[in-house]
């Protein structure tokens, strides 16, 4: 049988090529520019953003471009989640496909 | 685009109504490791899963970072090692048994399925020394799951494996008696089993499958009971439609991971198993939906009708959404490892009898079942026969995992820890079936026209 190894590189061939950050938490200020400093550092150019807040509660949805990052995506999924537990927010980033599957046919 | 209500709607349903993927199994054939040394055997087929499922936890891993939610299970099944190990001139195949418990500790997996015989119509000399290997196989490995399928609508109900087993089991729970007779919630008797079942205690691979398959069983128990708080009290077409849409949905996501899986590790991917599994925590269970459906307690009359919705409105909505299905698709009913079932049971709502009726009409049987450990194997086997009986007729799997607790009776609880929970002792009907099991032959399998 022929096990073909799992390349670094496949997830950009293979896969759409966005990712999508949903942040969630008490709002506090610089809570977008220490997520976009990130971002740009590793190469993730962010093609949507929006952000609600209630009650208090920040609530924000961005959809960037994973093409071409510096990183490997579960490590960029580890680090916002490291980031995020640094801000005292949770930081999420998904790849797009588990969202375009469930909702579209 | 995709928008934000969609994200969120996704997100809350892992976030808050447990959404996962039960179980990514992986299927390997050993039919290529056969061998007439022991030694040989184990080295073969411990070399063979070792190499094949390497990267079998690492990809769940990773898949599960990648998009973002749980892959709780990353398992294995194996051909029945009553066929691959057939070749062996030994009396025991414990020792196989241990060199799979050293492969699945190696690679990571949390079980191993299929420790296995098919014996429906009966057993060759494989057979028989595998079934007399599984008491001492489950008490001396931690991972390894076993299953015996007695019957099946083609063949009817081999009835000296139905006896054969009641006893059987009653020697595993004796050699387990210390850890609360947990070998028996590792080993399944099933009529009519399945192939391509990922879910445990059960699965094997097939010998009709190939080489190596991925296989992914979904759940979602949770989201089901979530939608369905939202349309209380409309008519069953709405329930129905809901189930429906929200069981699409969650298989999606299955079918999702199954392919990327499948690409990722170079094995062709298998089938979906649209489950709704339940855990024992809290918003993760079967029997919280029939309350939902608006029933005091499981068992309480109207049960069956609720399970047989629920189970066919599942395989309605998430057919549509894999391109194969397979495996058991339904819902499960296990006692132990649903924490409304235990408390339907504890109220006095849930008997045995009630449960056997509902299996009529989900995916599965009696799972997970404690019963007193005095219990006569005799009675075990009256168990499995009407267990197997319903399947037979009816066209569908059924199983009986049920565990005599050594040392416990009725009003006390056994724990068996983690995804397996905790269960109560159940009474069991206490009138004798000895002389009808004694008989032994096979039952002829059941006409299949003339349905009414």
């Amino acid at each position: 049988m022929t096990r073909p190894r799992w390349r670094e590189s496949y997830i950009k061939e293979e896969l759409g090529l966005k990712g999508i950050i949903t942040v969630l938490g008490k709002d506090k200020v610089g809570i977008i520019a220490k997520v976009c400093t990130y971002l740009a550092d590793h190469n993730v150019n962010i093609l949507d953003i929006s952000q609600t807040i209630i009650q208090g509660y920040f609530n924000m949805m961005m959809i960037v471009d994973i093409s071409s990052p510096t990183k490997s995506f579960e490590t960029l999924v580890e680090e916002l989640q490291e980031l995020g537990r640094s801000i005292g927010v949770e930081i999420k980033l998904q790849h797009e496909d588990i969202f375009n599957t469930m909702h579209r046919i | 685009m995709i928008s934000r209500v969609e994200v969120q709607e996704t997100n809350s349903m892992i976030r808050e109504m447990n959404l996962d993927v039960r179980t990514i199994t992986m299927g390997i054939s050993l039919m290529d490791c056969a061998h007439e040394d022991m030694n040989v055997f184990n080295r073969n087929i411990y070399d063979k899963i070792t190499r094949t499922a390497e990267n079998l936890v690492k990809t769940g891993e990773d898949l599960e970072k990648h998009f973002g939610v749980p892959i709780v299970n990353k398992r294995i099944s194996v051909t029945p090692i009553s066929i691959a190990a057939g070749g062996l001139k030994t009396d025991t195949f414990v020792p196989v048994a241990e060199a799979l418990d050293r492969a699945a500790k190696e690679v990571g997996v949390n079980f191993i399925g299929g420790f296995s015989a098919l014996v429906q119509k009966g057993f060759t000399n494989g057979d028989r020394v595998l079934i007399d290997s599984i008491p001492e196989a489950l008490a001396v490995t931690e991972r390894v799951c076993s299953s015996v399928n007695v019957g099946s609508s083609r063949n009817g109900i081999n009835m000296d494996a139905v006896k054969k087993m009641g006893d059987i089991i009653l020697r595993t729970a004796e050699r387990t008696a210390d850890r609360g007779s947990i070998g028996c919630a590792k080993l399944v008797v099933f009529c009519n089993a399945v192939e391509d079942n990922p879910f445990m205690a059960g699965a094997f691979h097939g010998v009709g499958e190939q080489e190596c398959v991925i296989n992914v069983g979904v759940s979602g128990p949770g989201v089901v009971k979530r939608a369905l708080e939202e349309v209380k009290g409309k008519d069953f077409e709405t329930l129905c439609e809901t189930i429906k849409r929200t069981a699409f949905k969650v298989t999606r996501v299955g079918q999702l991971v199954a392919q990327e899986a499948s690409k990722r590790l170079g094995v062709p991917f298998g089938i979906i198993d649209l489950s709704l599994a339940p855990t024992p925590e809290i918003g993760d269970s079967i029997a919280e939906i029939f309350q939902v459906m608006g029933l005091e307690e499981a068992g309480a009359p109207g049960t069956t009708a609720a399970l047989a919705i629920l189970n066919d409105n599942v395989k309605k909505g998430g057919v549509m959404a894999s391109s194969y299905v397979g495996g058991l698709s339904g819902a499960f009913i296990p006692v132990s490892e649903d924490h409304g079932m235990i408390e339907a049971v504890q109220r006095g709502a849930l008997t045995l009898e009630k449960l056997e009726a509902m299996t009529c009409v989900c995916s599965v049987g009696l799972d997970m079942i404690a019963i007193p450990g005095n219990t006569s194997a005799a009675t075990i086997s009256g168990i499995i026969a009407d267990e197997s009986a319903i399947g037979m007729v009816n066209n569908k799997t059924t199983a009986v995992r049920i565990i005599p607790v050594i040392g416990k009776d009725v009003g006390e609880v056994v724990e068996f820890g983690g995804l397996l929970g905790y269960a109560p002792i159940m009474p069991v009907n206490a009138f004798n079936c000895a002389p009808f099991i004694e008989r032994g032959g096979r039952i002829p399998a059941p006409i299949h026209s003339f349905k009414n």
